[in-house]
């Protein structure tokens, strides 16, 4: 573990977070798109984590924040579902296109 | 003699017109509410002559203060003068007979009731209150209801009248805030306490730049040209009794504005931007009594002569002599009681014959004496005739006026006394066309003449407005501490 | 006299304004034309007393009468010295007024009992007659400039109202409007000239005012030495009241409401447009006439020329009118104008004030005879139910009453000694010819004019033809009026018989000291000669049925025309008001309201709308929009931060 840097952990993280952008920006599913915020707060949980472990070996406050992250994840996945599965009532459709009456 | 009274008052029967069930105890509650509240100024009048009769020389009355919200120094402080016990009573008497005329309102009773009441707690708080701040939050609760009394209740373009008037006031108050703001920043102690401020002195060039803002502020209320164009639509759109109050009230806060805020705090300002004041009332004057001849609606004429009116009332404060001031805050009163008169008789015609056409009426005197005798008696108020409060109040315009030496303003004051005639043509073509000559429409034959409550409340104006046309002399008097009080602010800077 | 008991002759008449007008239609209606005579009765009686207390029993004082101020109060204050204060100004011209005012409007008040009989709105006219009394007494015995200002506003509004009496009639509405609107307009010039004289004098206050402005005082020098437009500030004060007091007197240009307020009910003519108010411009030329005499002679010479030539041009009319009243009116424009210029070609003290003494003479013998008239008119307009010539003739059968009392008058008018107009006229001529002899020639003429005009109607309407009823169910058996229209004409025929022989300059006279009226034979024979030539003409043209009038009116077919439409004033003033000032003014006026000042404010709001219309395209829904452009956002402060930290 000692042998790698924390750049090959940063790299690892944005390209996680890049293909969660990639994905979000992407994709027409809704859950795709939930997936792939997912994927983004989960590189920031790696960036948490590394950042802990290589800069403030004696601090916890990293993982705390993982930690809540994780919890927020969830309920935010609960939400969007919930959401996702209204949307599907109503439009019988969960393409996010389909949904743009939030306008003007 | 507390006050807060006056605000509570309406606000009390506002609240209590909302608990109750039937429309009939809405108009109890209402009506009573205003009976009381024209009792307690007039016995706020009795307690202020004792007062001064007594050898009270302050300049405010029965103040009161407390702290509102100390890290701005904002003050609930309240106090009165002649100036402002005339326009409280002003104020009561329209309130008592608009709620009279709108007795018969089927349509949300409780909610028309409700909204009239709390925009009368608003013109009675900006009346009385002496902090900026104060004065400005009660401006701006007599301006909101205005908005859905226009736009429920109104006729016409309504929804469009309703938007511009409340545009229009809202941009003015903006004007007013910024004014105040400027007011309050440059004073030197961070006060917005009108004795305070009318004591310290605030820089010159502050205010060169920060009288244009209150005056053009309060100028949209009271019909400065050229930001009168809310007033036609609004009082054409608005019902009755919102018509009466807001040419009878909402106008007056604007000319109260101008006086008591923006010249008497920055006397050098009004001096610096005079010549223009006087320019813009006279044209004001004599432009809105031409546009008046053009008008076929009996609202848009007594709207348009509102502008034509108001404008005396800039007229006067402008010139900054002693005379014409008091005979801005006369007109004031007397174009309130007026108006709110024309506007009654206005309605109770509009309720009958269902139109407001001046040449789809005719012989209107022959069918409904009552009425045709309250609209004489409001039209040749409005031309002035001596006997009813308008010549009193313009005579005393037009002698304050001539004071001012400066021959410009000289001859603005005549191309001011010149509306008296443009004002007679078109009163007499509207008399002439509607109350006079045979009956035009067979429908109006069977009109009914004026009820009770139609009957008391143009009674109630017509003996303001007379008592005043023959003793004006009192009124004079209730002014003239007021007027010497602001006179000194502007002789004081140097004029 | 006491001041409070003076206070009730207007007084009364105001009470019974009120209680007419508050209750007369519903509960009084019955007897409120004895409420109205009753009162006036009272005080007619009571100016009658005063005035007899005020000539013989307070009497002089250093052989001048005292100008005397009762029942002075503050009404408004303007200033230290420029106050309206209310009272009572008691002077022989004021004395000489109310009791014309409180008689003739008694007259009328008995007469209107048998005239309007009937009428729906008996109880109002009466209200109304109430009111114009009690105006007019209060302007006449005015001791401020402004307090006659406001008792001038409200006689007008009382002309307003009753020339608007029978109001379903358009022509009625459009009389009256055109009587209160030229009155008004030349109100407007009243007020300013009160402005420039009250300050330029510092006071309100008539006698006052007087003082200041007749000796040598700063205040006159100030007014004398300030110019504007090449016009001293005094003769700008004095021209200016002078053309409130011509557009009330209805001396030219602002004659042209007259005729047309014959549309009133007659009474109410002869009371409102022959005897009372019209003469109130007269009334104040004559109080301010120290001021006019001794400080602005400019300004006298204006009123003198203003007043001769309405006196002819209104007689030139007259003489081709067809309808009676419009003729009376016309005369009495032509009357007027022989006070105004018996006023301006007055002199103050001495024998030089002969024509100040000659203008109230003839204002007050005029009152009588031309009441008179109008009165006899109204009986023979109340018989044959016309008011124009064609219709009458042969009257004098049926109305003999009528007949003697309106040639008794007619004789006074022209002038035909003893009648009292022979007085009057002979004064004022006798001044016209010591100051200005070219005035004197075209009063002699007019003189001539008026007899012949006078007698014109009188062979028209009483010889002439014989009398047809054009419609026999209603004419003819009536008989020729009730005995409350018959008192009047009879006692106001004894006066106007009589009323020459008062010796009137031992009363009035503008220094207070009294006048020997003295006579002079030769400068009494010409206006006697050429009125009888006048009244020769009209008995050889009109006694008889034949075509003379209309060989002569072709004779001068262009000046009858002209003077027929009374020389197209009314035309020029239609073309000034409606099309000039209305195309020009109120036009523009509403236009620019409706599309500048209107527009700015839509305009503003389209604007607003217009942008956001422009913008709200980003506002797509699309979520992913939303995601890019909050991507490239962060990226694009991310990258704005790096540059910004190296």
């Amino acid at each position: 573990m000692i042998g790698v840097p924390l750049t090959h952990i940063l790299f690892l993280s944005t390209a996680l977070f890049f293909i969660g952008v990639f994905g979000f920006l992407t994709r027409r599913n809704m859950i795709t798109m939930l997936m792939s915020a997912e994927l983004m707060l989960n590189s920031v949980n790696i960036n948490f984590i590394a950042f802990n472990k290589y800069l403030f070996g004696h601090q916890l406050d990293g993982v705390f924040f993982t930690l809540f992250l994780i919890a927020i994840a969830a309920a935010e996945a609960a939400v969007a579902i919930a959401i996702i599965i209204n949307i599907y009532r109503n439009y019988q459709s969960i393409d996010i296109d389909d949904a743009d009456t939030l306008k003007f | 003699m507390v006050l807060s009274f006056l605000v509570f008052v309406p606000l009390v029967t506002a609240i209590v017109i909302l608990l109750c069930r039937s429309a009939g105890q809405v108009r109890l509650a209402a009506l009573t509410g205003s009976l009381l509240q024209l009792g307690l100024t007039a016995f706020l009048l009795l307690a202020y002559t004792n007062e001064r009769q007594a050898g009270n020389t302050d300049q405010m009355l029965f103040q009161y203060r407390t702290i509102w919200f100390a890290p701005l120094n904002i003050q609930y402080h309240v106090g009165v003068d002649g100036i402002s016990v005339a326009m409280i009573l002003l104020t009561a008497f329209i309130v008592l007979a608009g709620v009279l005329v709108s007795w018969k309102i089927e349509n949300l009773t409780k909610e028309f009731f409700f909204l009239l009441l709390l925009l009368s707690a608003g013109a009675y708080g900006f009346f009385i209150s002496l902090d900026l701040f104060v004065l400005f939050f009660f401006l701006e609760i007599a301006v909101i209801p205005k908005y859905l009394l226009i736009g429920i209740w109104g006729s016409g373009r309504k929804e469009y009248s309703a938007t511009k008037l409340a545009l229009m006031l809202m941009g003015g108050s903006a004007l007013v805030f910024v004014g105040i703001l400027g007011v309050y920043y440059y004073n030197g102690s961070q006060t917005f306490d009108m004795l305070e401020l009318s004591k310290s002195h605030i820089p010159v060039a502050i205010q060169h730049f920060f009288f244009p803002f209150l005056f053009l502020g309060f100028g949209v209320f009271g019909a400065l040209f050229p930001f009168h164009t809310w007033v036609p639509d609004g009082h054409s759109s608005a019902p009755t009794s919102a018509s009466m109050f807001l040419a009878g009230i909402s106008m007056k806060l604007g000319g109260y504005g101008c006086l008591r805020v923006a010249t008497y705090l920055m006397p050098e300002g009004a001096h610096e931007y005079q010549s223009i004041i006087i320019l813009l009332a006279a044209i004001a004057i004599l432009y809105g009594a031409f546009a008046t001849m053009m008008q076929t609606d009996l609202k848009y004429i007594n709207a348009y002569s509102s502008v034509s009116h108001c404008g005396f009332v800039l007229l006067g404060i402008g010139m900054l002599t002693q005379t014409a001031i008091i005979g801005a805050v006369m007109q004031m009163v007397s174009h309130g009681l007026m108006t709110a008169l024309f506007f009654a008789a206005i309605g109770m015609l509009y309720e009958r014959t269902h139109t407001r056409a001046i040449e789809k009426m005719g012989g209107i005197l022959k069918l409904t004496p009552f009425i045709g005798t309250v609209f004489f008696i409001a039209g040749l108020c409005s031309l002035g005739l001596p006997g009813f409060s308008g010549f009193a109040a313009e005579m005393t315009v037009f002698m304050g006026a001539w004071q001012n030496t400066e021959i410009w303003y000289r001859i603005a004051t005549i191309a001011a006394c010149a509306s008296i005639v443009v004002t007679a043509v078109y009163i007499l073509r509207a008399l002439g066309k509607v109350m006079m000559g045979p009956v035009l429409d067979e429908q109006h034959a069977d009109i009914t003449d004026a009820g009770w409550n139609e009957k008391f409340a143009t009674v109630l104006l017509i003996v303001a407005i007379v008592f005043i046309g023959i003793a004006p002399i009192f009124l004079q008097h209730l002014i003239t501490p007021g007027a010497e009080a602001i006179m000194q602010n502007v002789s004081r800077a140097g004029f | 006299m006491s001041a409070s008991i003076i206070a009730l002759i207007p007084l009364v008449p105001l009470a019974s304004f009120l209680l007419l007008g508050l209750f007369g239609r519903k509960y009084l209606s019955a007897i409120s034309g004895w409420i109205g005579t009753l009162s006036l009765m009272f005080s007619a009686g009571l100016s009658l007393v005063t005035a007899y207390n005020y000539f013989f029993v307070s009497g002089k004082v250093n052989g001048v009468y005292q100008q005397i101020t009762l029942a002075k109060f503050t009404w408004l204050a303007f200033s230290p010295e420029v106050s309206i204060d209310m009272g009572l100004f008691l002077d022989p011209i004021s004395m000489m007024m109310i009791v014309i005012v409180t008689f003739i409007s008694l007259m009328v008040h008995i007469y209107s009992l048998g005239y309007m009989k009937g009428e729906e709105r008996f109880a109002t006219y009466y209200a109304f007659l109430s009111l114009f009394t009690f105006s007019m007494l209060g302007l006449v015995l005015s001791c401020n400039i402004f307090q006659i200002y406001m008792f001038w506003e409200l006689v007008g509004v009382s002309s307003y109202l009753l020339i608007s009496f029978y109001f379903d009639r358009p022509s009625a509405v459009a009389a009256s409007k055109k009587a209160f609107i030229v009155t008004r307009f030349a109100d407007l010039g009243f007020l300013i000239g009160i402005l420039i004289l009250a300050f330029g004098a510092h006071t309100l206050d008539f006698k006052t005012l007087i003082e200041k402005l007749t000796t040598a005082t700063p205040e006159l020098h100030g007014m004398i030495s300030s110019s504007f437009l090449g016009l001293s500030a005094l003769t700008w004060g004095l021209l200016l009241v002078f053309a409130g007091g011509a557009g009330k007197s209805a001396m030219f240009p602002l004659h042209i409401w007259l005729p047309d307020a014959m549309e009133g009910p007659t009474p109410v003519s002869a009371l409102i447009h022959a005897a009372t108010m019209v003469v109130a411009g007269v009334y104040l030329v004559a109080r301010l006439f120290p001021v006019f005499v001794m400080s602005c002679p400019g300004a006298l010479q204006v009123v003198a020329y203003v007043g001769i030539f309405s006196s002819l041009f209104a007689a030139v009319i007259a003489c081709t009118q067809t309808d009676i009243k419009r003729v009376l009116a016309y005369s009495t424009m032509s009357q007027i104008g022989y006070m105004m210029f018996a006023l301006g070609v007055s002199g103050y003290s001495g024998e030089g004030g002969l024509g100040f003494t000659a203008s109230m003479f003839h204002l007050f013998t005029h009152a009588m005879f031309k009441a008179l008239l109008f009165l006899g008119a109204g009986s023979v307009i109340h018989y044959v139910h016309s008011n124009e010539m064609k219709d009458m003739g042969g009257l004098r059968k049926y109305m003999p009453v009528t007949h003697i009392t309106f040639l008794i008058a007619c004789l006074a008018i022209a002038g035909v000694p003893p009648f009292s107009g022979f007085f009057s006229k002979e004064e004022i001529l006798t001044a016209a010819y010591h100051s200005n002899k070219a005035i004197y020639m075209i009063a002699l003429f007019t003189a001539g004019l008026t007899a012949f005009y006078m007698f014109r109607l009188y062979f028209s309407i009483f010889w002439n033809k014989e009398y047809h009823a054009h419609d026999e169910s209603t004419d003819a058996h009536h008989g020729e009026a009730p005995w409350t229209m018959k008192l009047p004409l009879l006692l106001l025929s004894i006066l106007a018989f009589a009323a020459g022989f008062v010796p009137f300059g031992q009363f009035v006279s503008s220094d207070g000291h009294p006048l020997a009226s003295e006579f002079h034979l030769a400068l009494a024979i010409p206006p006697v000669v050429i009125g009888l030539l006048g009244i020769i003409l009209a008995l050889v043209m009109y006694r008889g049925q034949n075509n003379l009038s209309e060989k002569v009116s072709g004779l001068f077919s262009y000046l009858y025309q002209a003077a027929y439409r009374k020389f197209y004033i009314d035309e020029i003033y239609l073309f000034i008001t409606r099309k000039v000032i209305f195309n020009l003014i109120a036009v523009p006026s509403a236009w620019v309201d409706k599309n500048l000042v209107d527009g700015a404010v839509n305009l503003s709001a389209s604007m607003t709308g217009e942008t956001s219309e422009l913008i709200k395209g980003w506002q797509s829904g699309k979520m992913q929009q939303y995601a890019i452009w909050f991507f490239a956002g962060v990226i694009g402060l991310v990258i704005m931060f790096v540059c910004m930290w190296y």
